[in-house]
This record gives structure tokens, sequence and C-alpha cells, in this order.
């Protein structure tokens, strides 16, 4: 029972980096069509600069450690906008000179931050409650998970928000629906695509951080690894799809732990294994609109 | 370069030409400094050759899938590793006694190539049932899952992290070691010629026609009722075989195989190098191929000189990662060189009509196909 209890609660918690990641991969793919490699590097440099930040403030402080979420996700934002208006606007409608661009800036960034911070992992230094264990149906579940799992429900719970309740939040799900309609009713997506990068870019930015507590170091490959199974996500979940990107982002996490526990470490092979099934019996994901 | 454009009696001719100096390579004394480590003859120069010239060959038989057929994998890595790791292992478990040695080192290569035509057949027949963007997510997962096997050293066959080293006892002599290393380019240049020769036979054939057709307009491809998918396999499993050739002389060459040709990081590479080249086009491939190896070592090198280390930071560090000049080109061939490095031979040839983007989107894919 106890053995369970942990493997659900770690799911989750790997579920929320996965959704982290994930979330803003569906809501930019919904919208603009773009399959965006260079994610994975929005998170890092999210990751990087946040403990740099931490790091100069004070180490292993609840302050520093909201520091370096606060600036994970600026950076992340900021990253993300400036990658839209300086490198994909300019291909607008062509989608796979999109996909090639943002792989040359996933390709190139890596390589930067190598050598800026060096192949080697970075360690981080996380207040020390996180780093501790709380027992629950007598399962010892490190407090980490918890913070993980609260960090994305807000955020699902903010994205959410927002696009129900703002009039860009408005103008997102109306060009997910039909971009063409938005634009022949004169209203300008592209700033909307903008602030869905950003929006993505911030949340990756904050996974990065996240994703750093849980690993506990930080390298210039945690990103790509992680974008991997976000992509597993988006596909299952549905393309352009919040509730299913959150809804496959914790399916794929808790399978893959129990996989790992249960069958001898092939998580990674159950996710790819549960991908193809999802693929044969239902194309368009769980949630997907169409085909 | 004007000989592409020429009647198909002069192309064959450069062609041959050009593959006779290949050939005659070895046998020369020319140093280009800056471009070789060495003289032609030298095995430095001629290993770095022969890699490069098996990079073109798995390039072209990535370009039989995103230059012709207009489907975006990400997992081609996955059937070059098949063929490199197939190899080692079907070297070392497959000795029946009835065969000779010599035979027993071609059966070996055969059964890799239809491993990987297998396998691409397997992969394919899943993640052609999705198109487009969900396609290439597919196979990247796919490309994963091969990777995570290979690193896994299941029944100690992969060699894991470490990679897996050439069982020599099936090898044929003049295949091992370093003096022989002019063999081992006059294979690769072999397995270029044949990928060749395959990708152009399939672009010809109907079964190229039908996937052309298909990358343009698949709906018009239906309704005068062919089924895209099952030509679609097909292409997928000769590009993967295609694929496991190359990745099995790979082995030879480099007499072992690390797990880096298993990760999707290396399928990037391959489509840098077809977008480096020139989309769609079977010499763009190659071009694209050779240009990226050879700037790969000569970066790398650059990048160890007294005269990178000697810069300020802001400059040495971008300097001295390769990879990142190579995205930061690969970017900027992307925004601003649409046709890749063989459009811009093109392109000059004919300066003086500008033409709007759109037309000459056009005229590239009526070439091409």
């Amino acid at each position: 029972m106890s053995t369970i209890v942990l493997l659900l609660i770690t799911g989750l918690g790997l579920g929320a980096l996965y959704f982290l990641v994930a979330s803003g991969l569906s809501l930019i793919y919904g919208l603009m069509g773009v399959l965006n490699f260079a994610h994975g590097s929005f998170l890092t440099i999210g990751a990087f600069i946040g403990w740099e930040v931490a790091r100069r403030l004070s180490d292993g402080s609840w302050w520093a450690l909201v520091a370096a979420m606060l600036t994970g996700a600026v950076v992340g934002a900021l990253v993300a906008a400036a990658t839209e208006f300086f490198l994909i606007r300019r291909l607008y409608n062509r989608h796979i000179e999109q996909v090639l661009v943002t792989v040359g800036l996933a390709l190139a960034s890596v390589a930067l931050f190598e050598g800026i911070w060096g192949t080697d992992p970075t360690y981080v230094t996380s207040p020390s409650w996180l780093g501790q264990t709380t027992e629950i149906l007598g399962a010892r579940i490190p407090n980490n998970r918890f913070m993980l799992i609260l960090v994305a429900v807000l955020v699902l719970v903010a994205i959410v928000l927002f696009l129900k309740f703002t009039r860009y939040g408005l103008i997102v799900r109306a060009g997910v629906e039909n971009r063409l309609m938005v634009t022949a009713l004169g209203i300008d997506v592209r700033r909307a695509f903008t602030l869905v990068f950003a929006i993505g870019g911030a949340a990756a930015g904050l996974g990065g951080v996240l994703a750093s507590i849980y690993y506990g170091y930080v390298s210039a490959h945690i990103g790509g690894s992680l974008l991997i199974f976000a992509f597993i996500v988006t596909v299952i979940g549905g393309l352009g799809s919040l509730a299913g990107a959150a809804i496959a982002s914790v399916l794929v996490a808790v399978l893959q732990q129990f996989a790992n526990f249960y069958l001898g470490g092939t998580g990674d092979l159950a996710v790819v294994l549960a991908l193809a099934a999802v693929l044969l019996l239902r194309p368009r994901g769980l949630m997907g609109a169409k085909a | 370069m004007s000989a592409f454009r020429a009647r198909p009696m002069t192309k064959i001719t450069a062609s041959a030409a050009l593959v006779l100096l290949m050939v005659l390579l070895p046998l020369l004394n020319i140093t280009i400094p800056g471009v070789f480590p060495g003289a032609t003859y030298t095995p430095g120069t001629l290993q770095l050759l022969a890699y490069a010239m098996l990079i073109a060959a798995l390039a072209l038989s990535y370009h039989l899938l995103f230059g012709l057929a207009g489907m975006l994998s990400f997992g081609h890595a996955l059937f070059f590793a098949a063929g490199a790791y197939g190899l080692g292992i079907v070297l070392r478990n497959f000795s029946p006694s009835w065969l000779p040695a010599g035979a027993t080192f071609v059966a070996s290569i055969l059964i890799t190539v239809l491993i990987g035509f297998v396998l691409a057949a397997l992969v394919g027949s899943v993640s052609l049932r999705v198109t487009g963007i969900s396609f290439a997510m597919v196979t990247l997962a796919f490309a994963q899952a091969g990777s995570v096997v290979v690193r896994r050293n299941p029944g100690g066959q992969t060699g894991g992290d470490e990679g897996l080293t050439l069982d020599v006892s099936h090898v044929p002599d003049a295949l091992v070691g370093v003096l022989n290393t002019r063999n081992l380019y006059w294979l690769s240049l072999a397995v270029l010629v044949t990928v060749y020769l395959v990708v152009l036979w399939v672009e010809k054939s109907r079964a190229g026609h039908v996937v052309a057709a298909t990358r343009e307009n698949e709906l018009r491809v239906r309704v005068i009722g062919i089924r895209p998918y099952f030509v679609r396999l097909l292409i997928f499993s000769i590009a993967g075989a295609l694929a496991a050739l190359a990745g099995a002389a790979f082995l030879l060459l480099q007499s072992g195989v690390s797990p880096r040709v298993a990760t999707p990081d290396f399928t990037l590479t391959l489509l840098v190098i077809v977008v480096l080249g020139g989309v769609g086009l079977r010499w763009g491939a190659v071009l694209g191929a050779l240009v990226y190896t050879l700037l790969d070592q000569r970066l790398t090198a650059l990048a160890g000189s007294e005269f990178i280390a000697g810069l300020p930071d802001i400059l040495r560090i971008p300097l001295s990662q390769p990879l990142f000049i190579l995205g930061t080109l690969f970017i900027l061939v992307v925004l601003f060189l649409p046709g890749g490095l063989a459009g811009l031979t093109r392109r000059n040839r004919r300066p003086q009509r500008p033409r709007a983007r759109g037309r000459e989107r056009m005229l590239d894919s009526e070439e091409t196909t």
C-alpha cells in the first residue's frame, strides 16, 4: 500500500513537471500550428538563470527559491517572446520551416549553455524542508513532490482563468478554434501569438526551476530530456487541448513510475507503448479536436 | 555546377567522372589546408572522408522521407543505429559452420539490412497512422525508446553507455586496421553510390511518383483511387533499410559504435544536413553531409586552437562550441536561404531575374519532383 501511494504521488509530481512543459507546447501548437523544439531550451535557461539569482541572494532560503521561480518564469517568457518575434514570425504559416528554426535554436542554445555553464551538472541547494519526507499512509514522500503538484495546479488554474475571463484569452480560444475567422474579424492574432509563446515560456521557465529541485541539479540537457516526454504527453492528450495535456501528463508520469518499479525499470518503454496504443485506437489523442 | 541542368548524357558522364575521382583519391597526393587534416592518401583524411560519405548516404536515405515524401521523421537515427548495432550483434552471434568466412560476413550484412527494413515497416505501420506534426512526434518517441533500449544493454548485447566494439573474427582482414583505411574508404564510397542509385531508382519508380504527389496534395491522390498509406510505408521501410546499410558500414569504419547514434539529437543533425544542402535534391543531401561533416571537424579543431583560447569570454564561449555555430548557421539558412546550399548555386545562375518568393518556391518544387 505504502509503495503504491509513494509511486502515485511521485508520479503526480513528475506529471506536474510534464504539464508545465506540455501546456505551453499544446497552446502554441493549438493556436499557431508550431511544434516548438526550442521549448526545452526555454526551460533550461529559466532554470540556469533562476538558480544564478537564487545563489546570489542566499543559499537555501524560501525567499531565494521564490525569487528563482519568478526569475525563471520571467526569463522563460522573455526568451520565448523574443523567439516568436524574431524567428517564428518571419516564417508565418510555413510550418515545416518554423519547426526547423526551433530545431536549430534548440541545438545552438544547448551548445551555448554547455559553453557557459559547462557539461557537468550544477547542483542546487533548496530549502531543507524540500529535502525531507512526510509520511502519508505509511509512505515516506519527498516534500518537493507536494510543491511540484501545488505549483502545477496553480499554473493550470491561472491559465484556465486567463483563457476564460480575459479578452486575450478569448482571442486565443477563438484562434485555436478558427484562426482565419478571428483574423477576418479584424483582430490582430499575431499579438496573441507572442502572448501565447510568452505564457508557454513562463510555464517552461518555472518548470525548469522546479525540475532542478526534482532532479537536484541543473544541466544543459535537462530541458531536452523533459521535452521528449512532453511531446508524448501532448500527442496522447490531443494536440491543442490544455485539459488533455493535464490529464495525459498525470497518466504518463504515473504509468512511468509504476512500470519503473514493477516491470524492472521499463518506464520509458511503457510510455512509448502507451503512445502507440493511443495512436492505434484513437489517433487524435484523448481530447484532441480533430485527427 | 552547370552540369546539373545539362542534357542527361552529360550529366551521367559528369557523375561518373566525379565517382572516378573519388575512387582514385586514396592514390593521389592532394593537400587542401583548412579543409582536410592531411594529404588525401593519409588514413586520417580517408577516415574523415569515408565518415562524411556514410553520413551522406544516411542523409540520402533521409531525403527519401523528407525531401521526396515530405514526411518529417524525427526517428531516422533509430534505423542507422539498428544497422550499426545490428551488424555488431549479428557478427558476434551468427557463425554457421556450413558457411565460409566471407559468406558469413556478406550474409550478416544482408541480415542487418533486412532487420532495418522490418523494423522500419513495424515502426512505420504505427506512426504513419498520423501525419504531419503528430507523425514527427511519434517517430521521435520511437527513436527515444530505441535509445533507451540501447543504453540499457539488454542481454549484454549493446554494451550500454560504453558502446559496442566490432568483433572482427568474421570480418575480412582487408577491412580491419588503420592500414586498411583505404579499403574502408572504398567500401563507404560503394555504399554511398549504392544508396544514391537506389534512391534514384525509387524516385523514378511509380511508388516514388505517388509519394511525391501525396506530398503535394494528398486529397487528389486519394481521389484518383490510390491509398497513400501503403506506398508511404514502403518508402519508409526502404529508407530504413538504406539507413541500416549506412549504419552497418559505419560500424566497420569506426570498428565500434557508441549510443550517440541512437539519440534523437543525431536525427536532428540529419535534418540539419538535409536542409543545409537543399531539401528535395539528391546531391543537396550529399553536399550538405560533406559540408556539415567537414565544418564540424574543422570547427572542433578550431575550438581547441590557441587563437580561440586567447579571445575574451564573450567571443570564446560561442566560438568554442561547434554545434552553436552550426545551429546558428542552420537558422540563417532556413530564414534567408530556403533552397539551402543547392539553392544558392541555382540562384547565382540567374541573378538578373528577381522573382516573388512564392513563385520561386513553386518552381523549386517543380524542379525537384
